[in-house]
């Protein structure tokens, strides 16, 4: 998080010094316009985002579609209704609403700006998939993002891309043109910025530039990834069972056909990546870093371990 | 200049006597909240067992002791008083249950009628619930006391009043005691 808000500062320090008139402005007017560029993207989605989310998937509320299932769907929703229960009287969450995606591929989500107005979302085939421990797994998953106030976060962070993009976008647009014209006097202003060190700040912001929507993207994932650590963690703190979330994690794996109702924006407050993209087995190659979501089999690990540390000098 | 400083001070200290105070109230308030969430999943369950019982009547007409065994038990649970007697029999209920259950499995067509499953998932859902929410009053308890007892706040949470919550605890030796299981192949 402090890292990105470091490279986006560079990125606007840049700016204003090579196109503002070598930092002769008190504020980073560049940054902070950007800022708010991104920033009334992301208010909109902050606050209208979980229901167009809902709407997106095809979400259908769970009081609706309850009373008029088929018999042997009936007791599968009441205990779904019963396990988000248990689950927010677990994190003294107030209860948030409940959804059902008709989707066969086994997935969930939570969206929502605060706890106060939480959804959580599981699709058809994740109740059909794992049984009641499971299912009680993933809930306390997605409710610790909920708690967590994750999906604050991402909202935010999502700004910030946008902004380090505009960013980005802005200096190369400037570059072209300043090939053409008025380069003359923007190297005027550079050389006042003081010599040899001016220029290899000039080179290394270029780089950054040129890189900024990749690195921008890459550290969005990366906070994704550790928050799903994280609701991992905290999931198995509320069950207190950290065992049947690793086994319905299994079996969301095993199914690898993607949540084809679940678009890209979702896809970091989902359980599972939706987009079923074949990272995986090794923790930290190139795939890994535009990963939403960590590896399974590490996630997996790491849920074992929570398990083997709860028996106290086991031999 | 030494007057800026003593000033300085005093509003920090107060400032942070302020968000101790408020803090300890929100965690207070909290410890409560989680308390009478017990006592509403466990009302809940009360009113869940007569409907259960009367479901099963007519298939288990036999087992008319272990009927009679759960009702008496949720009377003597409804009709107890402090939380100490209250634990032992929810406790003595939980176990009526459970035989109650176990012989479910005996008659293949209550297993397999859909009211009778619903109602055991109902129950065993406010039972998870029961210990669901005994789970965050302790937590939220502990986080309490904690705020209470580390310096530098427990010189002052005494002064304002505040009195550590009590932990919600096994009162029955029976339940403590780890089943005894042998596993050893006797030949």
């Amino acid at each position: 998080m402090l890292v990105f808000v470091a490279f986006l500062f560079f990125l606007g320090y840049g700016f204003d010094r090579f196109y503002m008139g070598g930092g002769t402005m008190p504020i980073p007017i560049g940054s902070v316009f950007a800022l708010g560029l991104g920033g009334a993207s992301a208010f909109t989605s902050y606050y209208a985002g979980d229901r167009a989310v809902l709407l997106s998937t095809g979400a259908v509320p769970l009081t609706d579609v309850g009373p008029s299932a088929p018999e042997e769907d009936k007791l599968k929703y009441r205990q779904l209704q019963n396990v988000v229960d248990e689950m927010s009287i677990a994190a003294g969450l107030p209860r948030p609403k409940v959804f059902v995606i008709p989707d066969p591929d086994p997935n969930a989500f939570a969206t929502g700006r605060d706890p106060e107005h939480a959804s959580i979302a599981v699709t058809k085939g994740l109740l059909d998939a794992v049984n009641r421990d499971e299912l009680q797994g993933v809930v306390a998953h997605e409710l610790s993002h909920v708690r967590n106030l994750d999906i604050r976060l991402m909202t935010v962070i999502a700004a910030m891309v946008g902004a380090a993009a505009l960013i980005a976008d802005w200096s190369t647009r400037g570059l072209q043109m300043g090939m053409g014209g008025g380069s003359r006097s923007r190297s005027r202003s550079k050389e006042g910025g003081g010599g040899a060190f001016g220029l290899i700040v000039l080179v290394i912001w270029l780089i950054a530039v040129i890189v900024a929507p990749v690195i921008g993207q890459a550290l969005a994932m990366m906070v994704s990834r550790r928050r799903e650590y994280l609701a991992d963690a905290s999931g198995a703190e509320l069950t207190r069972n950290p065992l049947a979330l690793a086994s319905a994690l299994e079996k969301i794996d095993r199914a690898e056909a993607p949540t084809a109702s679940v678009k890209r924006g979702t896809a970091n407050l989902c359980i599972a990546d939706p987009l079923g993209r074949a990272v995986g087995l090794r923790e930290g190659g190139w795939s890994n870093l535009m990963a939403s979501h960590p590896p399974m089999a590490s996630r997996i690990a790491a849920l074992k371990e929570m398990a083997f540390q709860a028996i106290p000098q086991s031999q | 200049m030494a007057f800026w400083v003593l000033l300085a001070i005093v509003v920090i200290v107060v400032f942070w006597a302020i968000a101790l105070y408020n803090g300890l109230i929100g965690l207070r308030n909290q410890v409560q909240n989680g308390w009478r969430q017990i006592d509403i999943q466990l009302k809940r369950r009360h009113d869940l067992i007569p409907n259960l019982v009367n479901t099963v009547r007519g298939a288990m007409e036999f087992e008319r002791d272990t009927l009679t065994q759960v009702m008496e038990a949720r009377s003597r649970a409804v009709a107890a008083t402090g939380p100490v007697d209250a634990a032992k029999k929810e406790g003595e209920l939980t176990q009526a249950l459970g035989r109650l259950f176990a012989l479910t499995e005996n008659y293949p067509t209550l297993k397999a009628n859909e009211n009778v499953k619903m109602l055991q998932e109902e129950l065993s859902s406010t039972e998870n619930k029961v210990g669901f929410a005994r789970q965050f009053y302790n937590d939220i308890a502990t986080k309490f006391n904690t705020a209470q007892q580390t310096f530098p706040s427990n010189i002052f949470a005494s002064m304002l009043g505040f009195k550590p919550a009590e932990l919600f605890e096994i009162t029955d030796a029976g339940e403590r005691a780890v089943p005894a299981v042998d596993l050893s192949m006797k030949r």
